[in-house]
């Protein structure tokens, strides 16, 4: 029955969602369907609900191990730790999309339930905007990916889940990404519903804003996480591999970068409008290209979806559909909005400018080189587009948008002044050629990580700046935002750079009792023994290891087989200092020695200050986190005090003027 | 305003070209197979170890003695390698002499999977990095090629033989004796 439940209750969210778009368009049209108004917040409400319920259906399956629904059978095994068995939840693709129109309607409702700054016309497009495109999602959901269809009969056991996804990374990494592109839905159809009522207003941009930033929160935390989780449980030493998948969340984050920073000049000079519409269908649009390419299949990929023609099918369908309607919409309402506020180059909208068509650069980039393998394959050539591509030509854009990073928020709006600034910039620029000197000195002449080091000083001074002369308690939330947002840019730039430049490797066949040196650490394989866990067995080597000659620790890498179903990974094991990581694999047995002896394959990485990649990712998202709790935090505290103001004029109505009489 | 009402229309019209090359690319059917360039050529210089002791191994050498042979490309910790066992047995009866190659193998894994699974092989190398496996132009495991008696690859099986493809693997055996 539970599965019954949960059907039902998606059957009829998909049903609300019909009348929300019905709804909502007659009430934008005007007339009698005005009337209908009414119904559509409390629909998107009540849809949400039902949605959360058919989620919360879909947990309890998993959590009880119901055999009889085929997708629990096809993902799940009454062995697994129970948290692995809720995650296996969303761990395939009904759970993962039924997620997806779950938090979209959680959006929908939040939206109808709290937001009444816009004009009601401009929420009702908005809403409905909202509805068509869930609608496409339920479709696709209920149609071609029944998360509850039923088996029968129902077998014995199930059939496992991807050892490899076996891992809480898996816990936290796709809803976090979910929960991003999801977001980017909700400044979509924000977007879609100001181009309609063609009410492109500095409101407007308040209204979007806060969704774009939650959604960038999530995608940064998203993306930050899954390099992480690549980073150790492949077992391969990287941390960015510009795989298919990855540049599908990184595409959305670049284009929700562009519009947060453009949404900021709207919302505070009426500037960029039609850019920031752009960009509103850019960001969303991007999302939904993403979730294509991963779960059409159309590209190989390290990350093993299920493929399956007809579901890609659909969603390109789907895709035609959103992408292509609020173009069309775009191209022909574009010109209505007018452009807005005048400004000069030598601003902050201006430095804001040189970010958008930087980034705006690198996601066509990205987009560019992740597509152009499907291209030439339509031609009969197979090619794989790799780092000799993506590194040189994004640093084109990469490198100038630092360096505007770095001096932009200390320019003033509308028109400013070198002169001004001269201080600020002398002490920036002194800093980088510092940080040049020092890197040149240590590390020598390696182009990229130089630069890497150069931009990365400059860009952390030049992000402190702001609050120069300033009384730190007063500095707003989301100034501080944006100053741990930019200083995160740095540390993860400082990161990267260093690992690229200081990284040694050794690939060893060690005996027991042998010692290997890698970097300023010397590391002894005490052991080598068979371990079994509760769905594995694997070979766990005991490493001891003294960084410069002190006090050695333990660590064991193991390579493990998993049996439902018969696979291997490597789990590497990580020594983290404050300055950098030891990262050790062990592969398997090696060819014995001269003499007889077994030799293990051991493969070691030290890796100086390669974390601060992930804790720049974190500040990175925390300072967007900021931002957004001063903007919820200002919204309400100005709700409060206007509903106070009409509280007042409600209780007094007449003893002023008696007053003053 | 005209110059920026264009530039959007191009936008909408790349957006149309994604969708086609997008739809073109799902219609097809997905083909991750990898021909091997080598098709149609002799096969490279090497020398094998053997991979087991029941066993010789293998060498460049052994193709040109005017005798055409498969050579299978296999791997003990492979799957579909174990499912086609049944179908090298089947060609093995029907005449056909088999050279094999085991990537990244151990020698008792290797043992233990010819007792497990027959062994149908006449010779079996160990190609420990995949070296001879990359020179022949071969991506991945099991793999069948067809080599005629002058030591020329003429055929290329990518996958593990079904049983429709023990007849088709017969004849151009049959092929490449001529």
């Amino acid at each position: 029955m539970i599965a019954e439940l949960g059907l039902a209750a998606l059957w009829l969210a998909a049903a609300l969602a019909a009348l929300q778009l019905l709804a909502g368009a007659l009430a934008v049209r005007g007339g009698d369907g005005e009337t209908l108004a009414a119904l559509v917040r409390p629909t998107a409400v009540v849809q949400a609900l039902l949605c959360t319920l058919a989620f919360g259906m879909l947990l309890w399956l998993f959590a009880r191990t119901d055999l009889s629904v085929a997708l629990v059978a096809n993902n799940s095994h009454s062995a697994k730790p129970m948290i692995y068995k809720i995650t296996g939840a969303w761990g395939n693709h009904e759970g993962s999309m039924l997620l997806w129109v779950t938090v979209m309607a959680l959006s929908g409702g939040l939206i109808a339930l709290v937001e009444r700054r816009l004009p009601e016309r401009t929420m009702m497009a908005t809403l409905a905007a909202q509805a068509f495109v869930a609608i496409g999602f339920y479709a696709f959901l209920l149609l071609a990916s029944n998360p509850f269809e039923r088996l029968v009969p129902a077998p014995a056991e199930g059939t496992g889940l991807n050892p490899l996804l076996q891992d809480i990374g898996l816990a936290l990494h796709p809803p976090t990404l979910y929960a991003g592109y999801v977001g980017l839905s909700v400044a979509f159809s924000f977007a879609v519903g100001a181009l309609i009522t063609r009410q492109v207003t500095p409101d407007f941009a308040k209204v979007m804003r806060p969704w774009v930033l939650g959604a960038w929160i999530f995608l940064t935390l998203g993306i930050t996480a899954g390099s992480y989780w690549a980073y150790y449980e492949l077992g391969w030493g990287g941390w960015w591999f510009w795989d298919p998948v990855e540049n599908a969340s990184l595409m959305p984050w670049l284009a929700a970068t562009a519009l947060l920073h453009s949404a900021g000049v709207l919302a505070a000079r009426d500037a960029l409008r039609a850019w920031t519409i752009m960009l509103g269908v850019v960001a969303f649009s991007m999302s939904m290209i993403g979730t294509f390419l991963v779960r059409s299949g159309i590209l190989t990929s390290v990350h093993a979806f299920a493929v399956d023609p007809e579901r890609g099918t659909f969603i390109l369908a789907l895709l035609a559909i959103y992408i292509g309607g609020a173009l069309v919409l775009f191209a022909l309402r574009a010109n209505t909005v007018a452009e807005g506020e005048r400004f000069s180059v030598l601003s902050r909208e201006g430095a804001l400018v040189v970010n958008n068509v930087a980034l705006s650069a690198i996601l066509g980039i990205v987009l560019l080189g992740t597509l152009y393998p499907l291209l030439t394959e339509a031609f009969g050539v197979r090619v794989s587009v790799g780092p000799p591509y993506f590194n040189p030509v994004g640093a084109i854009f990469f490198l100038p948008m630092l360096v505007v990073l770095a001096i932009g928020p200390l320019l003033r709006w509308r028109q400013d002044r070198l002169a001004r600034v001269r201080g600020p910039m002398l002490a920036i620029a002194a800093t980088a050629v510092l940080a040049l000197l020092v890197a040149w000195w240590i590390m020598g002449a390696a182009l990229f990580p130089l630069l890497g080091m150069t931009l990365a000083a400059a860009v952390a001074i030049g992000s402190f700046l702001p609050l120069r002369g300033r009384s730190l308690r007063r500095v707003p939330s989301p100034v501080w935002g944006m100053v741990i947002s930019h200083f995160g840019v740095a540390v993860a730039l400082f990161g990267m750079a260093a690992d690229t430049a200081f990284q040694t490797e050794r690939l060893v066949a060690a005996r027991v009792g042998d010692t290997v040196e890698v970097g300023p650490w010397a590391i002894t394989l005490a052991s080598v023994d068979p371990v079994a866990g509760p769905n594995w067995t694997a070979l766990q080597a005991d490493l001891h290891a003294g960084y410069g000659g002190g006090a050695s620790q333990s660590i064991q890498p193991q390579a493990r087989s998993f049996w439902t179903p018969p696979q291997q990974t490597s789990e590497a094991a990580l020594l983290t200092r404050w300055n950098g990581q030891l990262y050790a694999v062990i592969g398997g047995e090696a060819p014995n020695d001269e003499a007889g002896a077994t030799r293990w394959q051991l493969r070691l990485w030290w890796k100086p200050f390669v974390t601060f990649i992930w804790y720049g990712g974190v500040l990175i998202a925390l300072g967007g986190a900021l931002a957004l709790v001063g903007r919820v935090v200002g919204d309400v505290r100005r709700r409060a005090a206007r509903s106070l103001i009409e509280e007042r004029r409600v209780d007094t109505p007449r003893e002023p003027a008696e007053a003053l009489a | 305003m005209t110059r920026a009402r264009w530039v959007l229309w191009l936008l909408v019209a790349m957006a149309a070209a994604l969708f086609v090359l997008f739809a073109v690319q799902l219609s097809r059917p997905k083909n991750d197979f990898v021909q091997s360039a080598m098709v149609g050529k002799p096969i490279p210089e090497f020398t094998l170890e053997p991979a087991v002791q029941s066993r010789p191994g293998v060498s460049s050498a052994d193709f040109t003695d005017g005798k055409p042979r498969l050579l299978n490309i296999f791997a003990s910790w492979c799957v579909p390698c174990a499912a086609e066992a049944p179908q090298l047995a089947a060609l093995e009866q029907q005449g056909a002499d088999i050279v094999a190659i085991a990537i990244r193998d151990r020698p008792q894994d290797v043992a233990a999977f010819l007792s497990a699974y027959g062994n149908p092989f006449s010779r079996i190398g160990s190609d420990e990095i995949s070296q001879v496996q990359l020179d022949l132009g071969s991506s991945g495991v099991p793999e069948t090629f067809v080599i005629d008696g002058k030591g020329v690859i003429r055929y290329q099986h990518i996958g593990d033989i079904r049983d429709r493809d023990v007849p088709i693997l017969l004849q151009k055996l049959r092929e490449a004796g001529a």
